[in-house]
């Protein structure tokens, strides 16, 4: 709709220039943060905590890396979140890619009576503490179980790759496919799964992403610290270092106390944008080259509403 | 989903064909589908125990849940855990903090997407109209935990990015985490950081099918960039707003556990418990798993009320509705 033929009006020149104003101040408010955290992570931290440091680096130092790559319950919670990724996203597919197949086939009897047990789900839950204590009943509290299983299955999920299902791959096909005398299992394996590359990527990201990200199941179901996720070891650098901090100013603490905190809040001052960096990476790394998949996940969803 | 399967109206012989039987279940369709079944086994299995076994479960509520007696043999307790939740000092604090914060988000953020996608629609393709989406785009997929980690470290009141600026205007420092009347600010602000060019996504797809034509036409006629957004842009995407407003609106009570608990403190306390926060730590920490049951299905309980009542609306005031 930009090929205009006719010569933009002077109204038009005013509304491009407040067009442009705007998408720059977006950009900005949103990329400042995440510059400052890349230049915080690389300074001195006297120089971030003081102000003076705003934009680039100042006292350039690589201290804040050279301890994170020293602290082991990092690497520890990175080994763990890699696990807990690959594994959840697998479990996650394989139980998300065949139902929509099935649930978008116009001959599954059982389309109807699953699909309204599905969106049930969406509107009725039991709640966080009944399901704490299923997963407590079934034995899977503090177990790697608790975090890959419970969650594995996403009803928007499902609907969003049948609806890919049904609206790119031809239903005739398969119907000639069976024709021939070719069982579900068949069409399923051989004809839709090499078809469905797009979707399966797509939802590989969106369980990949939620999984890397994700806290609060190994908040809930975890309490062996050598089962912590990366994200819970964040937690505990980011968020809960802090808290300490702001409670040290309370008074009443020995002093014994007092310096180790001192020292500890020291640390966390160092490291603190290092980690933010070193916990994001790879989903920094992967979203400009799989956006447009992430987008496209979005999009099959909004079709179907 | 009709429109893509002839086969339904086209007879096929019985050899792979379908015949459509009143009854849903029998047997003979259960054997011609039967590996279809063994597809969504899994998923079928995974919801089944995961989620509807919890509303099962959710009969703790009105029982006095004891470990050692188990779900089942606890001694019914009627609605005494509601009427104490009802009755506590706390209830209207919870309502008001819960609602307080989501219509704060409504309002701040639920325009600003489509300002976004509005935005970017008028923009000509190419590098800069990319990078203006991935930038944008990108807040999404930072985790809750480093989002609230850096709103820990900017907010500051004494080492933070936000209170040096303040300082550079003459301001004096602001304490946004310990201040009560901060809270809901910090938190639908950050939310909106987060999500808006996310949110924009699929607006700019509704956009994208609004038809050239009609904006040639509307050229010829001479009208403007602006009246032209506002008479052929704006109406393409209403449908897709009103589906996202009662989507909206229809989870006002379902605020996530995952960023609050992060940025809750209990100096902000009195702003920042929500029925989510209260929940998990009546039960979670305190243990009093039958009350945090209790609590946790009012919630539930008003959500699917709240959504089914929004879509009531929405159907009768617009042809839009979920369904």
């Amino acid at each position: 709709m930009n090929t205009t033929l006719v010569k933009d009006t002077k109204a038009d020149k005013i509304f491009k220039i407040f067009l442009y104003i705007f998408i720059a101040l977006a950009v900005l408010i949103v990329i400042y943060p995440l510059i400052y955290i890349i230049s915080a992570s690389v300074s001195d931290p006297t120089a971030v905590n003081s102000g003076q440091m705003w934009l680039w680096p100042k006292g350039f130092t690589m201290r804040g890396y050279n301890v994170i790559m020293d602290y082991k319950d990092i690497w520890r919670g990175y080994g763990m979140t890699i696990f807990y990724t690959v594994a959840g996203t697998i479990v996650s597919l394989v139980m998300t890619i065949p139902c929509a197949y099935a649930i978008s086939r116009p001959d599954f009897s059982g389309k109807k009576w699953f699909t309204i047990f599905m969106l049930i789900t969406m509107f009725l839950s039991g709640g966080l503490i009944p399901s704490y204590l299923l997963i407590k009943a079934l034995g899977m509290l503090n177990t790697v179980w608790a975090i890959i299983i419970p969650g594995a299955v996403s009803v928007y999920n499902i609907v969003v790759t049948r609806a890919f299902f049904q609206s790119n791959i031809p239903w005739e096909m398969q119907e000639a496919a069976k024709i021939d005398g070719a069982s579900d299992f068949q069409i399923f394996f051989r004809i839709v799964i090499p078809l469905s590359a797009p979707i399966i990527a797509v939802m590989a990201l969106f369980y990949g992403v939620g999984m890397w990200n994700g806290y609060f199941g190994a908040l809930v179901y975890l309490q062996d610290k050598s089962l912590y996720p990366l994200q819970m070891v964040l937690r505990q650098i980011l968020v809960l270092q802090d808290m300490q901090q702001g409670a040290s100013t309370g008074g009443g603490v020995t002093a014994s106390t007092a310096e180790l905190m001192k020292q500890r809040a020291e640390l966390a001052a160092i490291i603190k944008y290092g980690v933010m960096i070193v916990s994001s990476l790879p989903v920094i790394l992967i979203y400009p080259f799989l956006q447009r998949f992430f987008v496209k996940g979005v999009l099959i969803g909004s079709l179907k509403g | 989903m009709a429109a893509i399967s002839p086969a339904e109206t086209l007879e096929l012989p019985p050899k792979g064909g379908v015949k459509k039987s009143k009854r849903l279940f029998s047997v003979k369709r259960l054997k011609e589908n039967w590996q279809l079944y063994v597809l969504i086994l899994p998923a079928f299995l995974c919801i089944l125990v995961f989620s509807y076994f919890p509303m099962y479960g959710v009969i703790i509520a009105f029982k006095n849940y004891m470990p050692s007696l188990g779900i089942w043999a606890s001694p019914w307790v009627g609605f005494k855990y509601f009427s104490q939740f009802f009755n506590s000092y706390y209830f209207w604090d919870l309502i008001r903090n819960t609602l307080g914060i989501q219509i704060y988000g409504l309002i701040v953020g639920f325009p600003l997407p489509i300002i976004l996608a509005l935005a970017l629609n008028e923009m000509k393709d190419g590098f800069w109209k990319k990078f203006s989406q991935t930038i944008t785009y990108a807040p999404n997929f930072i985790s809750v935990v480093v989002m609230g980690g850096m709103l820990i470290a900017f907010l500051d009141p004494s080492t933070g990015i936000i209170n040096h600026g303040l300082g550079m205007l003459g301001m004096k420092p602001i304490a946004f985490m310990s201040d009560p009347r901060w809270f809901k600010t910090v938190y639908v602000l950050s939310g909106v950081w987060q999500g808006t060019g996310w949110g924009s996504v699929i607006y700019l797809a509704a956009l994208a099918g609004v038809d050239p034509a009609l904006h040639e036409a509307a050229i010829v006629d001479g009208a403007t960039k602006l009246q032209r957004i506002w008479h052929i842009n704006l109406p393409a995407i209403v449908p897709t707003m009103v589906i996202l407003l009662i989507m909206n609106v229809g989870s006002l009570f379902s605020m996530g556990y995952e960023k609050i608990l992060l940025l809750q403190n209990p100096l902000n306390l009195s702003s920042s418990n929500v029925i989510a926060t209260f929940v998990y730590q009546q039960g979670l920490i305190n243990g009093a798993y039958s009350y945090a049951a209790a609590v946790g299905l009012f919630n539930s309980l008003i959500n699917a009320v709240l959504l089914i009542a929004v879509n009531q609306l929405a159907r009768k005031v617009s042809e839009t509705s979920l369904w």
